[in-house]
């Protein structure tokens, strides 16, 4: 059987799955009704200085009949006042002793105000504490949360206090808001922190209702930009996590990784596992179906690697890491070319639509019986392998990308602009260079 | 054979992920509360919808060990799609075929099969290896026990492998089952008949406790002259399952009754090309028991009904059926129509089939009945201590169904693990 525990940073939790700092752990009865669900932990919802929330603070991007693919937040951190929180965080932890629970802070930008938020959480007896230096919205025009994580020095800064004081794992948060997350990223390592986690939510306007012009979600007429966060932004999230994880100095440091955004299935899990995070939070798919779902998340999750042979969480960690690669280094002689099953085409014919309109124009239609429709055809000879009409195509195993011999020698970019820099600089050698290596691009 | 061979196709890996993503996870689902073994059918929907059927099955296989029939043969319009919230504005979830997908691959794949529990000394015997029998035996032996099933029969499964028209269920799927049940360690024998092979005292000599599912028995008479000339329905089924042969088929062929069964054999004599198809019934279609679905499906085979009608007298020339007297009945108030003097009318048919019910369960002495079913209590246990029972047997009330049984033979295997070992699972 599958072995789900994890230790990250000291922190032990029985699987890597934890509620993220959000609504779903807002208070004590909550994480308490997670935690019989079989959650392994919970960041408890974000605790600092005194607040107050609007309302209308949730937009949603629905697509067709899905709802919420993604939701869109201006809601601040806690507004329930501190010391209810600190009282619930200790019972909490006191009844769940062998759960992760881990409490995530933002106070103003002060050694005495970091100070002390970080001794009241340790007073809880919580396992770890998780700094806020994302709040894309709200908190940041107050000087905290994104308008911290976005420069890199008061990353460092508040970091640094922080470590000063603390005896607990701190866990960095970062924001996606940023041109290059690798550089808080080791403002935060530079600071001592013991972990990262990512993503927070992203910079979004979810959209305007068009009958009242006004943006969604409306505050009595007004609105603005919010947190993007749920299935859509699993892709940045998962770009941002293998940024970390092939920078060479995080690499060195192999400081452990929470990774979350968009995580709604087993599947998503393993993902991040596999580009390195050791836990994993979840919020927007806990706020559509409950915490029920963390059931087929281990179910899923153990399945999987029951069926794949992984004992624990270790022996899969990270092992799509060494994938990762730069386009520079991808070898130019792999070639694919797409083949229609005609037995399973049911001639929608939008793979003919989408590569004759916007690809390569080498996907025929065939009339073979007047009667008939006509099926589509690749022309093999013509086709580049840029799998648009794999991606397109709605029928199962109907088209395939399949692997054909190219005929020459692998060869990267990298190569090839270092054997014959003129080839990478000149359209006259370039034309040379696939009239000798027999590459004609129709 | 031909036309008799399943009639839904397995959903592809694409349908059934489409499928599975129109189902909106409802909290506390109607689905799960309208099923009676009560499948977490969100979950195991749910878990098609993320790729994880092995799981998708255990939740299955959890409620209800016979999923892979049960996905065929339940009536889901009157069940958990007729609870579908979906079902009123748009169509339900087409919850039967995703059961049947979830079975198929854990079937062909050997995924979350059941298993063994540890053994806890007890020997149940359980009579009749049809949904009911097989359900306790693999739910007793799941706990730790173990179990030996007696069946008359040669092949397991019961009505599941005799009597449901393989355009519903194919005999193989059955059998499957059958032998998932045998893997538990669950010893089979068959051709014992409970009455003449064994006893109820020797079984309560030999066992730690009995479960009596012997569903019911042969089609009644209908006591009318030529009767001997009449094919007993349930007879026709069987042959048309398990006979290569298939049954013998007429030109003009008549059922006689309007349940399910009367439209599965009418559907049979279609399909393997009789000419005409009339059913018979006394009543009219407002009291047919067959559900609404079939009634409509039947129609579309081009079977025509006489209602109001009742059998007088099968007509014989020379040795060979040729037709049947039947008068007219008409309604005088609430009760049973009556007939309709000097009303006798023939309707010719080279083949009759009566299709009239199943006849109940014979008397056992110690046993307590109750109109004529197995009387049993809350706990399924009959008038003697440690003798239980369950399925079509004790079913005095309401429509008998497959799904029924294996919940009754998981109810039973509960009360039995409990009055043995004093756990309650
Ligand atoms: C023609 C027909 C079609 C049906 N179609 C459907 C359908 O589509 N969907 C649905 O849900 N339900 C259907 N049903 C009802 C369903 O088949 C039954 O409710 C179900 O099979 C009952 O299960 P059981 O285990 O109680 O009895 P059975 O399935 O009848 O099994 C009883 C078993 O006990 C054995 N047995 C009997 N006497 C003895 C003895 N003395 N000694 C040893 N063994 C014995 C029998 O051989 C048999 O194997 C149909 C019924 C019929 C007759
Ligand atoms: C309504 C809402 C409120 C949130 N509040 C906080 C917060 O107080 N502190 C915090 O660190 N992150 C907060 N987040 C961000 C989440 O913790 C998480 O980083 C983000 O939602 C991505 O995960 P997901 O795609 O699983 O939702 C909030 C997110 C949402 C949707
Ligand atoms: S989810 Fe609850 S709190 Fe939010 S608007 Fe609806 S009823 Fe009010």
């Amino acid at each position: 059987m599958a072995d789900l525990s994890i230790n990250f940073a000291g922190i032990k939790s029985p699987n890597p799955f934890w509620l993220a700092s959000a609504p779903p752990a807002n208070s004590g009865d909550q994480v308490h009704r997670a935690f019989e669900a079989g959650w392994g932990g919970a960041v408890w919802k974000t605790i600092g200085g005194p607040v107050l929330n609007v309302s209308n603070r949730y937009g949603a991007w629905h697509s067709g009949a899905q709802r919420m693919l993604a939701i869109n937040n201006i809601e601040l951190i806690s507004d329930r006042p501190l010391e209810i929180n600190l009282r619930e965080i200790r019972d909490v932890k006191r009844n769940w002793p062998g759960r992760a629970v881990i409490v995530s802070a933002m106070v103003e930008s002060k050694p005495a105000a970091w100070r002390t938020i970080v001794r009241q959480i340790e007073d809880t007896g919580a396992d770890g504490i998780e700094l806020n230096y994302g709040c894309p919205h709200g908190m940041s025009e107050r000087g905290m949360g994104a308008a911290v994580g976005q420069v890199p020095e008061y990353c460092q800064q508040i970091t640094a206090w922080v470590k000063e004081v603390s005896q607990l794992p701190v866990i960095v948060k970062l924001t996606p808001n940023v041109t290059n997350i690798v550089l808080p990223a080791r403002a935060a390592l530079a600071g001592g922190a013991d972990a990262l986690s990512l993503i927070n939510t992203v910079n979004s306007i979810i959209g305007i209702d068009l009958d009242t012009l006004e943006l969604s979600p409306s505050v009595g007429g007004k609105g603005g930009h919010g947190g993007y966060a749920g299935p859509a932004i699993k892709p940045i999230a998962l770009n941002l996590l293998a940024a970390l994880a092939t920078d060479p100095e995080l690499a060195k440091s192999n400081l452990p990784v929470s990774g979350m955004g968009g995580i709604a299935t087993w599947r998503d899990a393993a993902e991040f596992l596999l580009l390195g995070a050791t836990s994993l939070q979840v919020c927007t798919t806990v706020m559509h179906y409950g915490f029920r779902v963390v059931e087929d998340l281990i179910d899923g999750l153990s399945n999987w690697m029951n069926e794949k042979g992984f004992r624990t969480i270790a022996d899969f960690q990270g092992r799509s890491v060494p994938r990762l690669s730069d386009f520079g280094n991808f070898d130019l002689s792999f070639r694919v070319v797409a083949r229609i099953d005609q037995a399973r085409c049911i001639k929608c014919n939008l793979c003919y639509v989408a590569c004759h309109d916007t690809a390569h124009q080498c996907i025929d239609l065939i009339t073979a019986h007047p009667e008939h429709r006509p099926h589509p055809q690749v022309r093999e000879a013509d086709c580049v392998g840029c799998r648009l009409c794999y991606n397109v195509c709605p029928v199962e195993k109907c088209i395939e990308m399949v692997e054909v011999p190219s005929g020459r020698a692998p060869l990267t970019w990298a190569q090839l602009a270092q054997a014959e820099p003129a080839v990478a600089e000149d359209w006259e050698a370039m034309k040379k260079y696939r009239d000798r290596h027999g590459i004609h691009i129709h | 054979m031909n036309g008799l061979t399943e009639a839904l196709p397995p959903l592809s890996g694409h349908e059934a992920l489409v499928e599975a993503n129109r189902c909106l996870f409802c909290y506390d689902a109607p689905c799960t509360q309208a099923c009676p073994t009560h499948i977490d059918i969100p979950r195991f929907i749910k878990k098609i919808s993320t790729g994880n059927l092995t799981g998708s099955a255990r939740t299955i296989f959890d409620a209800n060990l016979l999923g892979a029939t049960c996905a065929r043969v339940c009536p889901v319009q009157e069940l958990c799609e007729g609870a579908c919230v979906l079902g009123s504005e748009h169509k339900p979830i087409a919850i039967g075929r995703l059961q049947r997908h979830t079975m198929d691959h854990a079937y062909s794949h050997g995924a979350a099969m059941p298993t063994v529990g540890a053994p806890t000394g007890f020997h149940v015997g359980v009579v009749g290896a049809g949904p009911a029998g097989l359900s306790c035996a693999g739910e007793l032996a799941r706990r730790g026990h173990a179990v030996t099933v007696y069946e008359k029969r040669d092949l397991g499964g019961g009505l599941s492998t005799y009597g449901i028209i393989a355009l519903r269920e194919p005999v193989g799927v059955a059998l499957a089952e059958v032998e998932m049940i045998r893997n538990l360690g669950v010893r089979v024998l068959s051709g014992v008949e409970f009455g003449r092979d064994v006893t109820l005292d020797s079984l309560i000599g030999d066992h730690s406790a009995v479960f009596l599912s012997l569903g019911l028995g042969r089609t009644p008479d209908l006591g009318i002259r030529g009767e001997e000339h009449l094919v007993d329905g349930l007879e026709f089924i069987e042959q048309s399952k398990t006979s290569p042969a298939g049954p013998h088929v007429g030109r003009d062929v008549l059922v006689i009754g309007a349940g399910n069964t009367a439209i599965d054999c009418a559907t049979i004599a279609k399909r393997l090309g009789a000419a005409r198809v009339t059913i018979l019934y006394r009543r009219t279609a407002n009291e047919m028991t067959a559900y609404t679905h079939e009634y409509r499906f039947i129609q579309n085979e081009g079977v025509r009904f006489e209602f109001l009608t009742q059998p007088v007298e099968a007509i014989i020339d020379e040795g060979r059926l040729t037709g049947l007297r039947c008068r007219r009945m008409q309604r005088t108030g609430r009760g049973l129509p009556e007939p309709v003097s000097g009303s006798d009318f023939t309707l010719p048919a080279d083949q009759i089939v009566k299709a009239i019910g199943q006849q109940k369960p014979p008397a056992f002495r110690g046993l307590e009945t109750d109109r004529g079913y197995l009387r049993i209590n809350d706990e399924m246990e009959t008038s003697l201590a440690g003798v239980y029972a369950g399925g079509d047997c004790v079913r005095a009330r309401g429509s008998a169904s497959t799904v029924m049984a294996v919940q009754d033979g998981k109810r039973a295997a509960a009360a039995i693990h409990k009055a043995l070992t004093g756990l309650i699972s």
